[in-house]
């Protein structure tokens, strides 16, 4: 494994999680079509994460700029891929979810909804990742399946 | 009225998630050595030669941020226990590895004995306090 790689500040992280925890809890509690366009909103920003970069996401600026300056600079950053990787599972369920609802299975839609908002909060109130732990466990299966 | 029920229990399950892991990141269980094969790993099996009194064998994973905690822990104990080799395998290249031994998550740290039996296993960044006292567990057996 290369660990020449791009590091994030895990507070960051964090940060974001909590903001995409809040975002998730309004898509449950606001009505149609409120809920279809902040999903589609918070989508939006995974995918900035998965194919732009963490610091793309504006949760990433915003902490830059009105968190960290009065916090300071972390005392250990860690690697980008795992919660990169993480995005793109947000991003699949949010995608999921996004379809669901505009399909009109809204029980189904909300449902993946709660997986993520279930991965975010766990990831904002104790830092583990359910995206990175489920790394292993889809290519165990693609290799059962292949 | 269903958002609102789908709120409180991904609240719910997100509460005992956190708990349940809590308790059981890092805590090594132990298990009795057994004749069976396939608890026993041998040097070709990770790729390394075995400790002299213990080995501590590390799963990881590329997309895996407590991995490289969980090394450093390890490599603590190593200079601290004399006679104990600590060895890293890449989940994703060891597929078959990592069926033979059920590993579901990484980290997944394994106590080898010096035979190279499975004398206790943790799942989740364990400290170095946890590894030690697994440790003395697999030397005094």
């Amino acid at each position: 494994m290369s660990h020449d790689t791009t590091v994030v500040d895990p507070r960051a992280l964090r940060f974001g999680a909590a903001a995409t925890t809040a975002v998730l809890a309004l898509v449950l509690v606001t009505p149609s079509p409120v809920r279809e366009v902040l999903l589609a909103g918070q989508a939006v920003i995974f995918a900035l994460g998965v194919f732009v970069s963490l610091a793309a996401s504006p949760w990433s600026w915003l902490f830059r700029t009105a968190v960290r300056p009065r916090i300071g600079a972390p005392d250990r950053t860690e690697d980008a891929r795992p919660p990169r990787f993480a995005q793109a599972v947000g991003l699949t369920f949010a995608l999921v979810g996004l379809a669901a609802l505009l399909a009109g299975s809204t029980t189904a839609g909300l449902v993946a909804v709660g997986f993520a908002l279930v991965a975010a909060l766990l990831n904002a109130t104790t830092g583990f990742c359910l995206g990175c732990e489920l790394y292993l466990t889809t290519r165990r299966l693609a290799r059962t399946l292949a | 009225m269903t958002g609102v029920q789908v709120l409180v229990v991904a609240l719910v399950v997100a509460a005992f998630s956190a708990a349940a892991m809590r308790w059981k990141n890092g805590r090594f269980t132990a298990r009795a050595p057994e004749s069976d094969d396939s608890e026993r790993l041998e040097p070709g099996d990770i790729g390394a030669p075995l400790g002299e009194r213990a080995t501590l064998v590390q799963f990881s994973s590329a997309f895996c941020a407590p991995c490289r905690a969980t090394r450093q822990v390890l490599g603590q104990v190593v200079s601290l226990v004399p006679g104990v080799a600590a060895v890293e395998i890449d989940a994703e290249a060891e597929l078959e590895l990592v069926r033979r031994m059920n590993v579901l998550r990484t980290p997944t740290v394994l106590v080898l004995d010096a035979q190279g039996r499975v004398v206790g296993r943790a799942s989740g960044a364990p400290t170095r306090d946890q590894v030690l006292v697994a440790l003395d567990v697999a030397l005094s057996a």
